[in-house]
């Protein structure tokens, strides 16, 4: 293939290295010596990634998640424009500020759709592995691009503009990532099995209604915990799902399987594990509470979930 | 059921993580802390532990990707006023509501979500720069003395609403991966079954999706409306 994913590792990480250099040389920011040494060590992951040796990737998580965990990572200071310069300049570009941030999705719809097969001389011209991460990746950098050229602004203010918004982040940014290590590790030491077997051993499947909740609310919970539904799918449905639910009830595989995973987004609405989905929005939103898209979204997944539990219930014999 | 060979100590694992909820500690260090205790239930030693820790971490990198390389170009756009731009423009329409604004927006996320365009919204460059601001903008119109609580509120809905058109379209769509990860696990079992019947049968709970979240949009019209008297 042309165009690979680990380009954009190396674009990413000259990104976070730009970061904490700036970081390094903000006299603003109190703890300025640990923020640059925090986004210097991800930047070595994006950078070095699979050269490291496991061990060592594995100890750069540990003290990146220390530095985090006890306040390392600050504020600086980032020479903002007031309202009054922003509201001005919004009104000289118009609609023309639009421009830039559709492209950031068209592109990535146009890459991952028209251009999913396209080959020049016998190879992919995308990775086909990793076409939406590619086509997004492509769609940044035209819109970057464009942004300067309609701003008359240079690729350094870019980077600047990408440190205040990664600082407002802050650990925010690695929370989801270090959340999807937790979950490879529950996986490697059975959590999956544990889970099943402690549903299945002590809850009792002989009533339909009963068995068709279980694995619904179940699915639900273990996404909460998990913070992921596909880590969910396959225990509930292997454990409930296909013994219970399709064994006893002869239920419809394909509604089991459907609204089973319904049921898992109900979960992944409501857990703060779903840090990209939930966590993080609160961050970028700039909201005071961590966890104000969650409870903004249990009053939905609730209801929806007893929707789940009802419509498996009516539907899986049909 | 094979019951003699299962290991329940991983589940202290999560018993961690809701301590960690609970007592209200650095996510992050809750995290780290539940990766050790884990672990070190299922018997590893502190290198091997590292060494998939480590192994974990390369692997998933390109999870935070979606989120940071669009970052550069909306910095900038703010710079120049994007937020500034998108409220004035909503400001313009008079029947816009934050509610009525949410709700377009639920409909097409859920529908482009549902043809597999799944990169059409999301956090970084839509709510943030675009559709936070507009419901934002659309309520200052309507009440001069629009609160930070009630600003919260708009912001923290207009997040929710991405992910609930996201996660409740996205299903419906057959080349998604959940669909292709569902056959798989069902091949595994010795069930075969038709993608296009799991994408059918995810209808009815995506109408339902639709229906509960902009009741809610609907109720946050209202909420802000007696905020605001």
């Amino acid at each position: 293939m042309i165009l690979k994913v680990e380009y954009f590792y190396y674009v990413l990480g000259a990104m976070l290295l730009m970061v904490a250099w700036m970081a390094l040389r903000d006299r603003h920011n109190p703890r300025r010596y640990n923020s640059a040494l925090f986004w210097a060590l991800y930047a070595v992951v994006y950078l070095a990634g699979e050269q490291l040796p496991p061990v060592t990737a594995g100890l750069m998580m540990v003290a990146m998640a220390l530095i985090a965990g006890f306040g390392g990572v600050t504020l600086g200071r980032y020479g903002e424009r007031t309202a009054e310069q922003r509201r001005d300049s919004a009104q000289r570009l118009g609609h023309k500020l639009l421009i830039p941030a559709l492209l950031i999705p068209l592109t990535t719809v146009i890459g991952s759709t028209l251009f999913k097969d396209v080959k020049w001389d016998g190879l992919f011209l995308l990775d086909p592995k990793n076409i939406t991460l590619v086509s997004l990746g492509c769609g940044s950098l035209f819109a970057v691009a464009t942004a300067c050229w309609l701003t008359r602004s240079t690729p350094l203010q870019a980077m600047r503009e990408s440190r205040r918004l990664i600082d407002h982040l802050g650990w925010a940014v690695v929370l989801p990532h270090m959340l999807a290590v937790l979950g490879l590790l529950f996986t490697d030491a059975g959590m999956g099995k544990a889970v099943a077997h402690v549903v299945t051993s002590y809850i009792n499947m002989d009533v339909r209604l009963v068995a068709v909740a279980v694995y619904c609310i179940g699915m639900a919970l273990f996404t909460i915990i998990m913070g992921n539904g596909f880590a969910a799918f396959p225990v509930m449905a292997g454990g409930v799902g296909i013994p219970v639910l399709v064994g006893v009830y002869h239920a419809n595989p394909a509604v089991m399987a459907a609204i089973g995973m319904f049921s898992a987004y109900c979960g992944t609405l409501m857990t703060p594990m779903a840090a990209n989905f939930n966590i993080v929005p609160a961050a970028l939103l700039e909201l005071p509470d961590k966890n104000a898209v969650v409870k903004m979204q249990v009053p939905t997944a609730l209801p929806l979930l007893l929707v789940n539990v009802a419509l498996l219930y009516f539907l899986m014999n049909l | 059921m094979n019951q003699t060979v299962v290991n329940l100590w991983p589940l202290l694992g999560v018993a961690v993580i809701i301590a960690g909820f609970v007592l209200r500690a650095h996510p992050v260090l809750v995290v780290i802390a539940a990766c050790f205790v884990t672990g070190f239930a299922a018997a590893m030693p502190v290198e091997q532990l590292l060494a998939t820790l480590g192994a974990a971490f390369v692997k998933t990198r390109n999870l935070p990707m979606i989120l940071l390389l669009p970052i550069a170009a909306i910095g900038l756009l703010e710079r120049h006023g994007l937020k500034e731009h998108a409220q004035a423009s909503i400001a313009r329409i008079k029947s816009a509501t934050t509610g009525r604004l949410l709700i377009a927006y639920l409909a097409i996320r859920e529908l482009a979500a549902a043809f597999g365009l799944t990169s059409i919204g999301g956090h970084p460059n839509m709510v943030r720069p675009l559709i936070a601001p507009m419901a934002e903008g659309a309520a200052e119109v309507r009440y001069p003395n629009v609160t930070m609580e009630m600003r919260y509120r708009i912001r923290a809905m207009a997040a929710a609403t991405d992910n609930v058109g996201l996660f409740f379209g996205e299903d419906i769509f057959v080349a998604f991966g959940a669909i292709v990860l569902m056959q798989t696990i069902l091949r595994g079992e010795g069930l075969e079954v038709d993608p296009l019947h799991m994408a059918l049968w995810g209808i009815p709970t995506a109408i339902c999706a639709f229906i509960i979240h902009s009741w809610r949009l609907y109720r946050l019209d209202r909420y802000l409306a007696r905020s605001a008297a």
